[in-house]
């Protein structure tokens, strides 16, 4: 009786009321809907990439560095390459492991944070350690010899992006679930003898979705930048194509040198269109969940988007 | 003082995992990398070289405490063994000569982006929808999108290839004598606009950011309120009252920040070929030269955590609140 008394109001109105405003502001605001809309179109081309350019992408099709053509629109590569369907081919394998990293080191982030905060005491001590001290090494030197000394493949560099990339997510989530932890609710929980586990994921995760949220976005743009740059440096999956590895190539044909902007400039766009996207749909997150960055928003932005 | 000892401590913990992990890697990596490095470099070794390699590496009969025991002395007394791609200099003397380098162009870089990003923050936040506050952050945070390296290549493509306003390769040209002479100082000044210019306009973006929003949560405090209702005049409140107590987020990611000028400073000198420790990571592991990547992996995470230490330091300077605990 007490117990239905104390569970009932608190989680479902708490819930619900601002995740429905949430995902109306994420609707209405201008940054949300651009970043999304660009997010769908490189969903749309990876998952059409063997329709538009069927066979393999990294076949010789044509004479060596041509420049952009009506039959190759970005022109070749050294080898002779169409550099549109290497482009485009490439966000297949880079939006996968950006995906895959950016999940994973979420859920990784959300157990130890959850861990932390409900637990507490010896755990939540042992457990910050370790995330400071995986924040502090510097994550490119470590990338390195982590691939150095693993065997390369994708398997590898989604792993290693994963060890490397958890801790930020985790020290976000842990400091949010601390103070949700200390809500009246999850003291009713707790009073009414739940499970530490249904307490964890029913009553403090959802109230956290927001910043789950932004975590998730921007541990996918880690992946994707830290996975360009160890296959820029030649530690990736060399036989798979990517935009990192589309870059990687195009600096050992000595492209720059060479004169062909066309080969290199695809690749690092599309990689910056994607970070900026989410990066937008994360800013969107932020400014709908903290009226601080929101408040003066309305009057001053619709005037400035009717100037722009 | 007892802060600076508590974080003291969480250093030297960082910096124990750090050489654990540097041990531990080799010996436990399905297949051998070790062996393959020894095929590829045995003709040019002494015997008694490749017996210390092998124990550094772990290629090694004893019971893996007594390596482990063995290897944490031999960091400690800065035995990293030899180099294999730059045989037979010792890893401690291929690290030093380049360590330089790579910390003129982070620190530099790293010093212009956090100055000149903060107070970029500062105006922003003061002018709540000004033009900076409104032109530059989407500009910054598109150009910090793009992947270091790309821009690296970018710049190099067009001011160093194109333009030919700038050297595109190595930290001074080749042939030059390093001295201290004008005429030296300004070729390496000359090489080094590019790689930095790149990692600052990465990087930027991040710090105007940080400071413009936790300013803009400063300008509401009722202390603000107070110093305006007292008529100071605008700077100084701007500076001695708002940015002043919206800076302390900044100096924690300075800290925070430097592992990343750290990786983008990898990055952009592979580009560039600056000889510095990053370049050098990258050739010591297409050499399979796990000597030396060790060394360099040591050195970095060591640097790293040296300067967050001072960044601590620094901190109890500027919180009160911390040295009063």
């Amino acid at each position: 009786m007490t117990t239905a008394l104390l569970k009932q109001p608190t989680p479902a109105p708490a819930v619900r009321k601002p995740n429905r405003s949430f995902v109306h502001g994420l609707i209405s605001n201008k940054k949300a809907l651009t970043g999304m809309a660009v997010m769908v179109i490189f969903i749309a081309l990876a998952l059409l990439a063997p329709v538009l350019f069927p066979g393999d992408p990294s076949r010789i099709t044509a004479m060596a560095s041509l420049e952009p053509s009506a039959e190759h629109w970005l022109g070749t590569t050294a080898k002779g390459q169409d550099v549109l369907a290497l482009t485009v081919h490439g966000s297949r394998s880079s939006l996968f492991v950006g995906l895959t990293v950016g999940v994973a080191s979420t859920f990784i982030g959300i157990l130890v944070g959850l861990a932390s905060a409900y637990f507490g005491k010896f755990i939540d001590e042992a457990l910050s350690l370790v995330t400071n001290v995986f924040l502090l090494l510097p994550g490119l030197p470590l990338l390195v010899i982590l691939a150095a000394f693993l065997p390369p493949g994708l398997g590898t560099v989604i792993l290693v992006l994963v060890v490397t990339g958890w801790a930020g997510s985790a020290r976000v989530l842990r400091s949010q679930a601390l103070s949700i932890r200390s809500k009246d609710f999850v003291a009713a929980a707790v009073v009414s003898g739940e499970r530490a586990g249904r307490i964890m994921f029913r009553e403090i995760l959802p109230n956290m979705a927001s910043i789950v949220m932004g975590t998730l976005l921007a541990c996918v743009i880690y992946g994707i930048g830290a996975q360009a740059g160890l296959e820029f440096l030649g530690l990736g999956d060399v036989s798979t194509v990517s935009w990192g590895n589309n870059l990687f190539w195009a600096g050992n044909e000595g492209a720059l040198l060479t004169g062909s902007w066309w080969v290199f400039v695809p690749s690092g766009v599309c990689i910056a269109l994607v970070a900026f996207a989410l990066a937008l749909i994360n800013y969107a997150v932020d400014e709908v969940t903290n009226p601080r960055l929101r408040k003066i928003k309305t009057p001053k932005d619709t005037e400035r988007s009717a100037a722009k | 003082m007892r802060f600076i000892l508590r974080r003291l401590g969480f250093y030297l913990i960082a910096f124990w995992a750090s050489i654990t992990l540097n041990f531990l890697l080799p010996r436990f990596m399905p297949g051998d990398p070790v062996s393959r490095m020894f095929a590829r470099s045995q003709d040019r070794m002494q015997p008694e070289q490749i017996e210390a390699l092998r124990k550094l590496l772990g290629v090694d009969d004893r019971p893996i405490w007594e390596q482990y025991i063995d290897y944490m002395h031999n960091v400690f007394t800065g035995q990293m063994g030899v180099s294999i791609s730059r045989f037979p200099t010792p890893v401690t003397e291929v690290i030093s000569s380049q360590i330089g380098w790579t910390l003129l162009l982070g620190g530099t870089a790293l010093v212009i982006a956090a100055v000149v990003g903060n107070l970029l923050g500062i105006l922003a936040a003061w002018r709540r929808g000004g033009a900076i506050d409104s032109a530059l952050p989407p500009v910054l945070v598109f150009i910090g999108s793009f992947p270091y390296f790309w821009l690296a290549m970018g710049a190099l493509y067009l001011f160093g290839v194109v333009l030919g306003w700038f050297p595109i390769r190595h930290a001074f040209t080749d042939g030059l004598e390093p001295a201290f002479t004008w005429e030296f100082i300004g070729d390496v000044g000359a090489h080094l606009v590019l790689p930095a210019l790149t990692i600052v306009l990465v990087s930027i973006g991040g710090w105007m950011l940080g400071m413009r929003n936790t300013m803009i949560a400063t300008n509401s405090e009722d202390y603000i309120t107070m110093a305006e209702a007292k008529g100071l005049r605008p700077g100084r409140i701007m500076l001695r009252y708002a940015a002043r107590n919206a800076m302390l987020p900044s100096v924690t990611s300075f800290g925070m920040g430097l592992g990343f000028v750290v990786g983008g400073a990898l990055l952009t000198e592979v580009v560039f070929a600056y000889p510095g420790v990053g370049y050098q990571l990258l050739n010591a592991v297409q050499g399979l030269d796990y000597p030396l990547m060790q060394g360099l992996f040591l050195t970095i995470t060591a640097a790293v955590l040296l300067a967050n230490f001072l960044v601590d330091i620094l901190y109890v300077r500027l919180d009160p609140r911390v040295r009063s605990n």
